[in-house]
């Protein structure tokens, strides 16, 4: 029984000792400790969000870069694609002017042939009938030898040459 | 039999029913916690309070062992 | 290192084991012609003393005196607890301010007017003695100032080292404090009251965890002579009463409700559970004393009645096994030194919590 009852004098120690710890560890240490405590935590936090923010704005600069970085590969790309354009034009219509040239040039010369042709035709007409002038003198000398030999051939050959 | 005998008695008494108590609280929680060990934290501390709670009925017992010795 | 804190402890805890010899070998000397009582040495060590007795050597006991302090009708008395030469069976009488002072069984009489000698009745109380009362400075309330003083030394310092620290990094003894201070922050305060409600609990719960602690660790170190201080009924009494009133005093509607118009249960349940929950106000502080008091005394108590087997059985064989069996019991009793200390905390948080929860139907 003895043991269960509470003495007067210690719960009165206890009290005093008891407030005495409360009031002065409330103000001079747990109130430091847990405002630092505190303090500090909501300073990770803040700096945790920081990196956050840094990371994302980071990600969106990244994202930025590759986009201009695709555009510019996008841009050259097209302009490969216009100068290969603009060869494949070029050599088409270098072709194609040659091509037309070379026709004229073709043209020409297959009209300048002709026309020797012709030239040359024509001389050798004139030599041939040169030539058959003077056959025909020599063989029509002996012939015709009388006038009348003569006048009768004139006739023949006038008849003929009139279809001429 | 003298009446702190019979209070002696009363105590062991006491403590079996506690110790059965904190037994099922015991293995219930470790049972628990090998299955969840992700609430570890959480089903010790509440099987101590548990624990506490049951270990009060049995210190009443001692007490009142107290009382008569 | 794991192996090494196991090591240490291993030695501590033989050594708090060997001191404990101590004082079970005081008593057995003092009573040198009369049988060995084990009971009575056990509750000699349990309750508290004028005088804080360390040791004995050659045959004299070497203690600390401390002051008896008492209040009567003719005002304080303040004297040496030493002029009771070590007695408490009321054999020795103190004349102080006119009265005549009388240590029984650690507990100071006054005689009453014209006796010289105390005489008792058949339960051994005196009979023609009073007890004044008595605000004596005992080896409890001593311990007690001295766990204040150490606590104030750690905790004030640690708090400078924040206050000196630019960026509140702890630093020496702070980084041992922090983290028992975070625990009963995290695992306490927070979960038990709430987010926004922790704060206005977080002094007093911390300084009654650790107040408790330090005492329960206090009271296994042997040369102090074990000063039982939390397992003293009037320190958990105080302690408990303390709890109570903050709760009671904190108490919103919905607490009250709780208690006096149980909500959500029919009007005949209401009418049968609000005694049963009034009693459980009173019951929960009570638990509350019982709890911290029964578990200590009862780890001191089985401590010496280990070492008592030796003088009972009058043999030194049986030492090995008492010396085994209170190192594997001290070794429990450090764990129990913390989780007493965690659980009274964390049920005053459970009750605080209670008391201010907001109604939620």
């Amino acid at each position: 029984m003895d043991l269960i009852t509470p003495e007067f004098g210690l719960v009165f120690w206890t009290l005093i000792m008891f407030m005495i710890l409360l009031f002065i560890l409330r103000k001079f240490a747990w109130k430091p400790i847990l405002g630092a405590v505190s303090e500090r935590e909501e300073g990770i936090k803040k700096a945790l969000t920081a990196a956050d923010e840094a990371r994302r704005e980071m990600e969106n600069l990244q994202a930025d870069n590759e986009r201009i970085l695709n555009e510019a590969r996008a841009e050259r790309e097209s302009m490969l694609k216009d100068a290969r354009d603009m060869k494949a034009k070029m050599i088409a219509d270098a072709k194609e002017e040659a091509q037309v040239q070379a026709n004229k040039m073709i043209e020409q010369a297959q009209a300048a042939i002709e026309s020797e042709k012709k030239a040359a035709m024509t001389e050798l007409k004139n030599h041939v009938a040169g030539l058959s002038m003077e056959i025909a003198e020599k063989i029509v000398g002996a012939e015709l030898s009388t006038d009348k030999k003569q006048l009768e051939l004139v006739d023949e050959m006038l008849k003929e040459t009139t279809l001429n | 039999m003298t009446i702190t005998g019979i209070a002696a008695i009363g105590a062991g008494l006491a403590a079996i029913g506690a110790g059965m108590g904190i037994g099922r609280i015991g293995g219930s929680a470790m049972e628990a916690m090998a299955r969840q060990p992700e609430m570890h934290g959480k089903i010790q501390s509440s099987a101590l309070i548990l624990a506490a709670f049951v270990e009060a009925v049995a210190l009443f017992g001692v007490v009142v062992a107290f009382l008569q010795g | 290192m794991r192996i090494n804190t196991f090591r240490n402890l291993l030695l501590i805890t033989t050594f708090l084991v060997i001191g404990n010899f101590g004082f079970a070998s005081s008593d057995k000397e003092s009573g040198d012609d009369a049988e060995f009582d084990p009971k009575e040495m056990i509750l000699h060590h349990v309750k508290d003393a004028y005088g804080m007795h360390l040791f004995d050597w050659d045959g004299h006991p070497i203690s600390i005196p401390l002051p008896v302090i008492t209040y009567t009708d003719n005002g304080f008395t303040v004297f040496s607890s030493s002029e009771f030469h070590h007695d408490y069976s009321g054999e020795v009488i103190v004349e102080k301010n006119g009265q005549k002072f009388a240590n029984v069984h650690e507990k100071v009489y006054v005689l009453n007017e014209g006796e010289t000698e105390v005489t008792y009745d058949a339960e051994h109380h005196p009979t023609n003695a009073k007890r004044p009362i008595d605000i004596s400075i005992t080896r409890n309330v001593f311990m007690m100032m001295v766990s204040v003083v150490v606590l104030l030394l750690i905790f004030l310092s640690a708090s400078r080292r924040y206050k000196n620290s630019k960026d509140n990094v702890p630093s020496g003894i702070a980084s041992f404090v922090e983290p028992l201070v975070l625990f009963v922050r995290d695992e306490i305060g927070r979960p038990m009251i709430g987010e926004e409600k922790y704060k206005k609990y977080m002094p007093y719960l911390l300084t009654i965890f650790f107040f408790i602690w330090i005492n329960n660790i206090f009271g296994l170190i042997p040369i102090l002579n074990g000063a039982n201080l939390s397992g003293n009924i009037a320190f958990t009494f105080t302690l408990a009463v303390l709890t109570f009133i903050i709760t009671n005093v904190s108490g919103n509607k919905n607490y009250w409700k709780h208690i006096f118009w149980m909500p959500g249960v029919p009007v005949p349940m209401k009418i049968f559970l609000m005694p049963i929950e009034i009693i459980g106000v009173f019951v929960k502080p009570i638990s509350l004393m019982i709890r911290l008091f029964a578990n200590i005394t009862a780890g001191h108590v089985i401590i010496l009645a280990l070492m008592s087997l030796i003088f009972v059985f009058k043999t030194i064989a049986i030492a090995p096994v008492s010396v085994g069996f209170a190192l594997f019991i001290t070794v429990i009793e450090i764990i129990v030194t913390a989780i007493q200390a965690y659980i009274f905390t964390i049920l005053s948080a459970l009750y605080f919590g209670m008391a201010t929860e907001e109604a939620h139907h």
